[in-house]
Formats: structure tokens, sequence, C-alpha cells
């Protein structure tokens, strides 16, 4: 609003808006409303002209009935013809009326155009601003389209006025979030970075606003920015706090443009002139030296500035990660923050220390905080306070305090929050597993875990147990032992009596020496248990009595007791009665040989990711536990569990059964539904796949089996096999939504069984291509498909991944072999060789099994260098077979890799060569 | 049950708060005030469900009466209560405003603790109410102790709505049919709904404990006597004024000194009546309706910005009757920004408050017509919507009751003391009123 002086307030605004505030009920306001309403239509259809006092008047009124809930038909021409009046306050209330009130599709778009141009074009200052402000208010695409390329101009002109050039900056970042596509900068780049050398500090203010946006998207263009950032950024840290007068805040010299100055060097990596990072590193000594100054002033704005600062500082800090002294130092600050009166400042230091804890420079100076984080655990009044300490034990826990920090965070755990427990448990596990030096201790941890927080113990977390139990020869007995124990206590929780009831059934033998636990003592225990449980794990009780009857032929006629009793036999729940009918009968017919075969131990599990580390990303989602963490974490668990393959890599090889496979492909939904970050999860679970086509296509190169596609309607998954030249494909389109696809359709350039075109909400159709190969080929077939989702036709065209390596036959040969013929293949178009970077981590096994994912022979003891790899492999297409053979020299230095591909066409040295190239 | 009783005044201050059930806590006053009367929209339901507690509301001018139960309780029952409420309210002090709901407060207290008892509604009716709920003090009355008993078993007894040793110098009744007819009509003037609501009001002041029979002419009735001798009735097409004979009644309800079971077994209507004004009856019909009234509207729209609005009206009963308060509301579109009117008969204004011309004529006789033309000028505006046409609408007052109903009979009979029914003086009046009359243009 207008200031309100005699001679330019609205009396009957005035009037009327205390009218509306009189009214003593709602009928009476709309009456007053319509009234003038009516009175409003009376003056303005047209056969007089109205001044535009009284325009803007009735404007204001429109704009005020309309802010009350009312819909206003009628005004805009009104409301546009204020724009073209020379008086502030009447141009003013058009923009503000056409920034509330227009929408984009409005006829009048072009006229309100017409005027802000005209506005942008005048030399009056506040004019332009007027217009840039509703531009920006406005934000529609229209308005990007009609003036994305002026602003830029307005803004870096020599001539304009400082209030304009920082309303030009923000209208611009406004512009640009909205559509980035049609804001470009091009030839204004350079000089919007020098915006920044800008003598006026509000104008940096505004730009710097600008230029992190832009640079976030295109940093390359804008790495100028640094070195003037870093000379900004010293030139206010240095200067005292007086000399910038009105960007003083309570003593700090300009807190927010430093604060943005080090946000957008958050943007970059460190910069490589060594002045202008020494000039960095020096400004962040002062921001760090400063902190520990006495505040100059007590109150609490001139504190809340000076940390903002620093806390921007820390995690630039954190960011670079690159400069221990400085690195120590923060933690050394935030270490003080952490007994700080202020409970934000608590929360903001664990927070930061969290990140530190990730670095290797700091992560022993965040250790030294550990007495006064476990402290926080547990005296903190803020449970959002105490889950940051939760977080940082977890992130600055390794081998040497593992012990301590798994105790102290279960002996929390007792009093923990309900919203946190679930969490905390899965964080001891994960850490009592990851730092496990002896099962024993793991186990005991474990069981105590479940003792402790139950209810809070997932899935996840005894059948990991169970896993490693089952994978460890040396701690089955220790954990029979211990499960028994724990199982007297006269209450223990449904999840004991799982993990009991499955290791006791499992390895119970190992401890039936004992007469204290002797068979019937032991099957006594459980069947104890039985009648407290829920429905799962009776069933799970029933398996365990069965393998006691082969592990314990004495107990066989007390079992089948108990199997016979009608609660079992004739219970009303069908899995039970199922299980209890399946194991009388066999345990009565079958002999003692074949039920031993039956009965049989559980073979070792695959080896995976942990399936609780899985649960604990879900559950945080990959912003709060930082992502290299948690591939270290996922690391060292595979060096825990014997050296497996990482992630999805092993999933592939280890599932050859169709069955096994539909495991792999239903980890990803349970995992992608829920959390909205779907994408970055996956990349986790199944190597790179779903980042798109291109990448899942080469991924399929080296496996058969996996995730295709996936977006947040569909997934498709792919299962095949191939035989000489034939090859058969299963795709499976799952529905992610729970609505239906209609008119589902799939066309390819070959061939292919049609679909059902209709696919439940949550259900899954399955297609099966078969496939001929006929000659060598280098191009994929394309999958094409359409459908309807709600009313929407989707449009999806995919690369099938059928690649020649698919018709490989392998083929064994010697060493002597193996080089006669590499020499019998010398033509130079034979031949096809490529020198490239590694994209993964050089691990030989991992190595091993793509190749043989691959489909030639891996030859061992071929290549006189045992780091190099050899194979040998014969395609069989329809017309011919093509002998190939194969070198991979890996460098582990440069890590980089030779690969050399021969073979008896040279169209197929080629295709091979670079699929190959992908895959490393 | 009902749980509790609040009464607000406009801006949601709580003026009357009683509570009569543990399960009603504090805070359902404020769970009222923030979802109903101070709701963002227009409230429409009377009955709002909030966290499983229903407020049930009737709204007097500015005044909120809003009754509260956590129990699956009869809505009807609650209505009738709330406006049995307002009817006790309103014999005691007058309108219902805030003002005299301050002043009375402690009487409303009183009243409520005698009309509802731990949320059963008792006895509410006034003039039995008014024997011990007393505004002025109870010295004043000099109450002796015979009467505060009598009114104990008269409250107590099986009559309580009557006390006995009433005397009239003159025996006197007055008997008051007040109908109000709704009608729904097609612009080319087909009727697609019409009913008739109807009250039997009486003001009695008879002596002792006088036994009344009321007749109508109620189809039934008509008909059973018809066939019992059809010859004896020279009169009868006396009574049926406009020709008509009988009404049928759809449906019927009674005040409480009514004898039902005779009502049931031979649909005759005896009662003992309370002293003063009682309702008798209501009744609704919606057979063989006289309609007042009938609305001609011609609506025509000249371009985008012109609209010219002609309706007719004509009287459709006896000349010799006159038709007093005659308002015709004709609405306008929501873009009008100015009206020209002319009528031949009554006053005619444009109301941009209400966004309808009204037309108002003080008395029409039967078997007239008058018109108005208008000429509504618009304003263009970008809004695609057209405009919805809503219905014109009418009131007006008629001396007849548009349903047919007569009164054919109100005979007294008091056997213990010397007056016979020749002795009594009779009054009678029909006064037709619309309810919600509407013709579509």
């Amino acid at each position: 609003m207008p200031a309100v002086s005699k001679g330019d307030g609205m009396r009957g605004l005035a009037v009327f808006i205390s009218d509306i505030r009189n009214c003593k009920s709602k009928e009476a306001e709309i009456k007053r409303i319509n009234k003038e309403l009516a009175n409003i239509r009376s003056k303005f259809k047209g056969d007089k002209a109205l001044d535009g006092y009284s325009k803007k008047k009735y404007v204001c009124k429109l704009l005020f009935i309309f802010l009350l809930g009312h819909d206003i038909d009628f005004g805009h021409m009104e409301a546009v013809n204020l724009l073209s009046s020379n008086k502030y306050t009447e141009k003013q209330i058009g923009y503000l009326f056409i920034s509330v009130l227009v929408n984009s599709n409005s006829e009048l778009i072009r006229l309100i155009n017409n005027a802000i141009k005209n506005d942008l074009s005048s030399r009056n200052p506040t004019f332009m601003c007027l217009a840039l402000h509703c531009i920006a208010n406005v934000g529609s695409r229209e308005m990007a389209e009609a003036f994305a390329g002026e602003i830029p101009r307005i803004l870096v002109a020599g001539d304009t006025m400082d209030s304009v050039k920082q309303s030009a900056a923000l209208c611009l970042l406004r512009l640009y979030k909205t559509s980035p596509d049609l804001v470009l900068m091009g030839e204004w780049t350079s000089r919007v970075v020098h915006l920044l050398n800008d003598q006026h500090m509000g104008v940096v203010t505004a730009a710097i606003s600008l230029i992190t946006c832009l640079s976030q998207k295109n940093p390359d263009e804008f790495k100028t920015c640094v070195s003037l950032a870093v000379s900004r950024l010293s030139r206010i840290v240095s200067s005292a706090s007086t000399d910038l007068q009105d960007y003083t805040y309570y003593f700090v010299p300009a807190p927010w443009l430093s604060c943005k100055l080090l946000r957008l060097l958050q943007c970059y990596p460190p910069p490589e002139d060594g002045a202008v990072k020494g000039r960095l590193v020096e400004c962040l000594e002062t921001i760090l030296n400063k902190a520990q100054e006495p505040p100059k002033s007590k109150k609490v704005q001139h504190s809340n500035a000076k940390n903002a600062i620093l806390f921007e500082a820390i995690s630039l800090i954190i960011h670079y990660d690159s400069e221990p002294n400085l690195l120590v130092r923060a933690c050394n600050q935030l270490g003080q923050f952490l007994q700080h009166r202020e409970t934000n400042l608590r929360y903001l230091a664990l927070e930061s220390m969290c990140t530190l804890a990730s670095s290797e420079f700091s992560h022993e100076a965040v250790k030294t905080h550990i007495e006064t984080v476990i402290n926080a655990l547990k005296t903190e009044r803020d449970v959002s306070v105490r889950q940051r300490a939760a977080d940082l034990l977890y992130a600055m826990c390794d081998r040497s305090n593992a012990k301590q920090i798994v105790a102290e965070m279960l002996s929390y755990l007792e009093t923990a929050d309900y919203s946190i427990r679930e969490e905390m448990v899965l964080k001891v596990a994960i850490l009592a597993e990851k730092y496990a030096v002896d099962y024993s201790w793991y186990v005991d941890t474990i069981l105590n875990l479940i003792r402790i927080a139950g209810d809070y113990v997932s899935e996840e977390v005894w059948y990991r147990v169970i896993q490693i139990v089952i994978n460890r020869d040396d701690v089955q007995g220790y954990a029979a032992k211990t499960v028994f124990e724990a199982l007297q206590a006269p209450a223990c929780h449904e999840n004991m009596v799982k993990v009991g009831g499955y290791i006791l059934g499992e390895f119970g033998n190992l401890i039936a020496g004992d007469p204290r636990s002797s068979p019937l003592v032991q099957f006594n225990l459980l069947h104890s248990k039985f009648h407290l449980c829920s429905v799962p794990t009776r069933a799970l009780l029933l398996s365990a009595y069965i393998k006691f009857i082969n592990l314990f032929p004495e107990t066989k006629s007390t079992i089948q007791e108990v199997l016979r009793s009608d609660s079992q036999i004739r219970n009303s729940d069908v899995e039970l009665q199922q299980r209890a009918v399946e194991y009388l009968k066999l345990s009565s017919i079958a002999s003692t040989d074949v039920l031993a075969t039956v009965l049989e131990e559980m073979p070792p599990f695959p080896e995976r990711e942990s399936s609780i580390l899985a649960k604990l990303k879900k559950k945080k989602g990959p912003g709060a536990v930082s992502v290299n963490e948690l591939e270290e974490g996922k690391r060292e668990g595979g060096e825990l569990n014997g050296g497996g393959e990482r992630g999805g890599d092993s999933s592939a090889i280890s599932t050859p059964s169709p069955s096994a496979d539909l495991l792999g492909l239903r980890a990803g939904p349970p995992v992608t539904a829920a959390a909205p970050s779907a994408g970055s999860l996956l990349v986790d679970v199944f190597s790179e796949a779903g980042s798109g086509s291109l990448a899942s296509y080469f991924q399929f190169v080296c496996k058969n089996n996996g995730v295709l596609f996936e977006n947040q309607l569909l997934q498709i998954g792919i299962k095949s096999e191939y035989r000489q030249n034939l090859g058969r494909m299963y795709l499976f389109y799952g529905n992610k939504t729970s609505v239906q696809f209609v008119t589902f359709t799939t066309t390819l350039n070959v061939q292919a069984k049609p679909v059902e075109p209709l696919i439940e909400g949550g259900a899954q159709v399955q297609q099966v291509i078969n496939i001929e190969c006929l000659t060598d080929f280098s191009d994929a077939p394309l999958l094409n498909i359409k459908f309807r989702y709600g009313g929407a036709l989707q449009n999806l065209t995919l690369k099938l991944p059928v690649t020649i390596n698919k018709f490989f036959q392998p083929t064994e040969m010697a060493s002597h072999d193996f080089f006669q013929r590499w020499k019998q293949l010398s033509l130079p178009q034979q031949e096809a060789q490529k020198i490239f970077k590694a994209n993964h981590a050089m691990d030989t096994e991992v190595l091993k099994a793509k190749l043989l994912g691959l489909g030639m022979a891996l030859l061992e003891n071929v290549d006189p260098n045992p780091e190099n790899f050899v194979c040998a492999g014969v395609i069989q297409t329809k017309a011919q077979q093509v002998g190939s053979l194969l070198r991979l020299e890996p460098n582990a230095q440069a890590q980089m890799y030779r690969l050399t591909v021969r073979s008896s066409k040279d169209t197929v040295s080629k295709r091979l060569c670079e699929l190959l190239a992908e895959q490393f | 049950m009902i749980g509790g009783l609040f009464i607000y005044n406009h801006k949601g201050e709580v003026l009357i708060s009683r509570v009569y059930r543990d399960d009603i806590g504090r805070n359902a006053v404020d769970a009222f005030r923030v979802n109903v009367i101070h709701a963002r929209q227009q409230v429409r339901s009377p009955v709002t469900n909030i966290a499983r507690t229903s407020f049930f509301h009737v709204k007097r001018s500015n005044i909120w009466l809003a009754a509260v139960t956590k129990q699956n309780v009869n809505a009807a029952m609650v209505f009738e209560f709330l406006y049995k409420m307002c009817d006790v309210m309103t014999a005691y002090f007058g309108k219902i405003s805030e003002e005299n709901i301050k002043n009375n407060f402690v009487l409303i207290y009183e009243l409520l603790d005698e009309i509802l008892d731990f949320g059963y509604p008792q006895n509410s009716e006034t003039g039995a109410l008014k024997t011990f709920i007393t505004q002025q003090g109870i010295k004043g009355q000099h109450q002796t102790k015979e009467e505060q008993s009598q009114i104990t078993s008269q409250v107590t007894g099986q009559i309580g709505w009557r006390r006995e040793g009433i005397k009239y110098r003159r025996n006197e009744l007055f008997l008051d049919v007040l109908e109000s007819v709704n009608l729904l009509m097609s612009p080319q003037g087909q009727v697609l709904s019409a009913h008739v609501s109807g009250r039997v009001v009486m003001k009695s002041y008879l002596s002792g404990m006088p036994e009344c029979k009321f007749g109508m002419n109620d189809k039934i009735v008509i008909d059973k006597q018809g066939k019992g001798g059809t010859t004896d009735e020279p009169g009868k097409s006396e009574l049926g004024g406009s020709g008509k004979q009988s009404i049928a009644i759809d449906d019927c309800t009674f005040h409480q000194c009514v004898r039902l079971s005779k009502f049931d077994s031979e649909r005759s209507i005896s009662f003992i009546p309370p002293d003063g004004e009682y309702e008798l009856m209501r009744y609704r019909t919606t057979k063989d309706i006289i309609l007042p009234f009938r609305v001609i509207p011609l609506v025509r729209e000249v371009g985008r910005t012109k609209l010219e609005v002609k309706v007719v009206i004509k009287s459709n009963f006896k000349p010799s009757l006159l038709a007093q308060k005659i308002e015709v509301r004709i609405p306008t579109p929501l873009n009008t920004s100015g009206v020209q009117v002319i009528c031949m008969k009554g006053k005619a204004k444009y109301k941009a408050s209400e966004n309808a011309i009204v037309w108002k004529i003080k008395r029409m006789a039967g078997m007239k017509e008058s018109q108005i033309s208008a000429e509504i000028e618009l304003l263009p505006t970008n809004d695609k919507k057209k405009w919805a046409r809503p219905p014109i609408s009418m009131n007006f007052e008629v001396p007849f009751a548009p349903s047919g109903l007569k009164v054919r009979y109100l005979k007294v009979f008091e056997s213990k003391l010397n007056y016979s029914d020749h002795d009594v003086i009779k009054w009678v009046r029909y006064i037709g009123r619309s309810g919600i009359y509407e013709t579509r243009c």
C-alpha cells in the first residue's frame, strides 16, 4: 500500500474495508460486497471516463474483495489501463492487481506485456523496478518467453541504477527457475560474473543468488566467479565492522553476502590457483579466528549472524576436504559448540560433525569428542538433537571404538524414544556386523539387541544374524549355546524365538552333549514358547521340530505327538495345518537316509549386500548419511563375509535359476516404491541400472538377468537364456502404480508374441521373445512400448540388450594353442584394440565375473603375466562361426586397461571391443 | 440424548453453556465455534459432526443455538426441542437477541434445568412452565402451599397441560389455519413440485375441563360419512367454497392433548385443550393445491451487454378476496451494471446487495394480472461461465387455505359446568402464506 497521506489516501476504500470488518455475519458481508461490486460495475460501464484516482480506488477494492475469497471476473482492463499511468501509486496498484489476478492464458497478456516493455525501456528507475517485480511475481513461461532476452541486458548495462540491477538479477533468477531453457546467458556470462565486483553491496548480494543458481547447472561457464568470490569474501572478512555501514548487521559485516559467497564456493572444487587458494584459506582461518573472539554484543542477532557465517565456512571446509589443518580446527570449533547453551547450536554442531567424521583428515579429531557425544545422547532434552548424536556416533565408529559405541548405543536403546528406536536398532546391527572382531561378540550383541528392543528389530536384522551364523562354522556352536540360554528367560521376544528356533533347528546338535541342554530339554524349551507366538513364527517352529527329528531321532515320538495333536493338524490356519500334516507324514514314512537328505543343514547363503544396510538407506534417504560412507560400509561388510562380490553383480552371477532371479527383481520395488529418491537408491542396488536406458543396456552385456528400465510407473525386468545361435528372452512388465495400464502394446522391429493389453495396478505380465542370430550384428533391436496410464498415453523406446557376445560358446584351450591361434589372427583388420580409463574399482574378482558373464571361457595360466586376463570363445550365428580371442591387461597404477580382441571377422572384433570398453 | 446446549452470539462468544452429560467436554464449545461459526465457507448443514461429536444448530437472527451429543440421537427430536426452546424463550422475554439473553440468563438456566433432564426433554409447555418458573419473585405472587401442591399434581398428573379450576366469564375460542404453500414451476407453466404445510393454531379461553372435538374436511372422514348417508347433507356443498369437497392429508402430527387412540380408531380429533395459545396440529398436503399466483417470466438476451426481462403475475382466486404483502424477486446476472424498471402497479427496485430486482405490491384482488418489465445492462466479462438463471421467487399472504382445508366444526362439551357448545364464542381465520414459491425463467 502506498503511504496513506491526506491527499493520496483512498477514503472510499478505507470506508469499504471498515464496513466489511464491522459486518456482523457472513451474510451481511456478502450483501455489502455485492453492493460494492454492483457499484463498481456501474462505474466501469464505460459511458463515462474515470479519472486515474477512482480507477485505482476501484481496482483496489476489487483486489480486496478477491483476497477475501470472492471471484472477480471483471476490472482487468481497468487494471491494465492503470499501467500506462504516469503516477507511481496508480501504476503500482495496476501491477499489484495483475500479479495477483491475471492468469497466463488471459487475452490481456499481450497488452500487459506491452505495458511492461514500455516501463522497462523507460528511464525511470522506479517504473523499471515495478515492471521487473511484476515479471518475477507472475513468473510464468509466457513472461519468460517475452522478457528473458531483455532482462540480462538491463542487468549488465552500464547506466542502469543499482536498485534496478538488484531487481533485474532476482527477476532473472526467478525466470531461470521456472523455465531454464529460455534463459540463455551466453554472451552475458562474463559480465554477470563481474557483477561480483560491483560497488554496491545490494547488487552483489542479488547477483550472487543468480550466479549460484546458474553455476549449479553449468559450472564450467561460471568458473571465473571463484576467484572473484574469494577476493570479495576476503575484503568483507578483513574489513572492520564499521566499514560497510549499511551492510553491517549487529557488528558483523555483510553476513548474508558472506554466507552466499561461501555457498557459491561450495559449488566448485578447491581453486587450483595457489594465490587464490591461499587467500581463501586465509579467509577461512580469519572466520575461525573470529569465532574465538569474545562477542561484540550480547544480542542474539550478533551471535546468530556470526555463527551463520561460521557454519557456512565449515561446510565449505568439509566440501573441500583437503586442508587437514582447517578440518581439525573446524572440528575443535564444533567441539566447543557441543557444550553450548543454545540447543540449536548443539544440533548444528552434531550435524556438521557427522559429515566431518567421514573425512579421513578429521575422523580422528572427531573421535576425541566421543564422550561428549555419548553424554549428549543420554542427557539431551530434544529428541532431534539425540537423533543427531546417534547419527554422529554411527559416523565416528571404527574398529578402535566400535565396542564402546555399540555398548553405549545398546544401553541407550532401553530408554530411547520410540521414533528413533528402529533406526537405532539397524545402526547397532550394522556396526556390530561391520566391526565384529570375533563373532561371539557379534552374536551376543545382536541377541542383546533383540532382548532390549525386540519390537523394533525388523525382519532384516534377524535374517542377517542367521545368514552370518550359517555361513560361519566357528560361531555356530557358540550361537546355539547363547540362544539356548537366552530362551531360558521366562519372557522373551518373538524375534528371539524365531532366531532360537532357526538356530537350534540347524545346530542344536552342537550343544546336545551337555545334559543341561539335551535334545528333549531343547525341544521343550522351544515348545513352551510356541503358544505365545504368531502364525509365521509357529510355522518356523514346526520346521525346527522336523529338523529336530532328523538331528535327534530320540525326540521323534514326542514331536510326532505334538504334530498329531488337534491344535496342529486341525489348525484353522492353512499354512500351519499343511506343515503339520506334511511333517508328520514325512517323519513317519521316510527312512532316516531320506530324512537326512531332505532335512540337511542349510547351505551357506550367497553373499550379497547386507539387507540391513539397504533398509537403513531406505529409511533415511541418501541425504542423511553420506553415500560414500555407505559404500565404505558395504565394502567392509563384504570383507567380513569372506570377500564376496559387491551389490548387484553378485545377484546376477549367483542366480541362474528363474525363481532366484525374481528375488533380484523383487528387491527393487520395495526400495523404490516408498522413497522419492528412487533413482539414487537404485544405483546402489543394481550398480548403474535405471540411470538411463543406454547405461542399463551396456550393463546387460555381461549379465542376462536384471532390471532393464524403471521409472515411477513401470518396471521392466529381463531374464534371458542363450544356447548356440538361439536365445529366448522373458520380459516382465511390472506396474508400480495402483492404477491399471490400458491398451498396453509393445512393438519390436523383430517379431514378438503379443503381450496382454492390460496391466492391473501392482501386477506383472510376461512376454517371451525368441531370438535367432543369423549373422553378426552391431545394432540392438528396439523395443517400443505404448500404454495408457490414467488418460495419458505413455510412449517408451528401449534398446533390447541383445548383443553379439550373447551367442558366445566358450572354448577351453591350453597356453600354446592360444598363442598359436592368436598369431594366426594377425591381420591388422582382425585386431581391435582399445586403451581406456577404469570406470570402476579394479577388483580382480569383479573383473573375472564380468568376463565370465561375457560368455567366453576364461583361460587360467595362459598369459605369462598373472595380472592379465585371457579369454576364448566362438560366436555362433546361423551363417557362420566366428572364433574370438580376447586379452585384457589392467594397469593398477594408472587405473587404465588395454583391451585387445582378435577374431576371424573384423566387424566382430570392433563391436566386441566397443561393448567391452564400457564395462570396466 | 442431548449432552449439552450452548448459545452463542454472532461473534461466536458463548452466552449460555449448559452441559448435561460428562462425555461433553469444555472443548466442544470451541470446536463448534471454530468449525461452524467461524467456518471459511458458508455453513449449510444444520448438523455437523466434529470428532465424533454431533452438533445440531438453529440460528435465530444473530444468535446460534447448538445442541451437542456424542450419541446417535434422533435428530428430528433434537430440532423439535430446539424450536420449542426458542418458542419458550420468546414467550418469556420476547425477541431472541443477544441483549435479551444476557438480561435473562438466570431465567434461561432455570428453564434449561426444567425442560431438559440429563439430556432428556421434559415438559416444555409454556403455560405449564409459567406456573412455576416466574419472572417475578415468588413472594410477589403470594403462592400458598396449596397452590404449590396443585402445581405439582398438575405437572406430574395425567393432564399436565391444563390446571383445574379455570374460570372465564366469557368462553371464547380462536382458531387459525396457517398454511405455507411451496411451489417450483417450469418456465412453461408446468408444476414440477408443490406442497402445502399447514398448522392449526388455537387460542382457548374456556372454563373448567372442557372436552373438545374438532372436525375438518378430511377426505377419509367425508368418504366414510358419505357411505353412511349421502342424502342428509345439503350444507355440504356450502362447505367446499372452491368447489372442493374434501382434501387428502398426507401426514399430520398433533399436540400432546389430542387422544391419538381415538384418532386411530375413528379418525376424530378430540382433546382437552390447554389454556391459552397452542398448536393443535400440523399437516402436509400435496394434491389439488390451489396456487394463488401464477408467474409468467419472459427473459430475452440482447447481445452480450443487455438483458430484457418481462414478468407477468396473475392472481388465481375469488375476486372478492385480497392478497397482501406481495413481493416478487427477479434475480439479475452477476455482471449487472445498471437496471431500468417499469411497472404498472406497486414499486420495483434493483437491490444490488442481493443481486435481484424486488417488486412489491401492497394489495391485489383475485383474478387480476399485473406486469413488470426491466432492462438490465451487463458489463462484458472475460468469464466464460454462462449465467445460471436462478428462479424467480415470490412472497404473499392470502386469506384462504391453499390446501382447501375447511373447518367443519369445533364442539365443546363441559359436563360439570353449566355452559354448552352454543355459549362458546368461536372465531375461525384462514391465512395462506408463500413458502418457497419459485418459477424458473
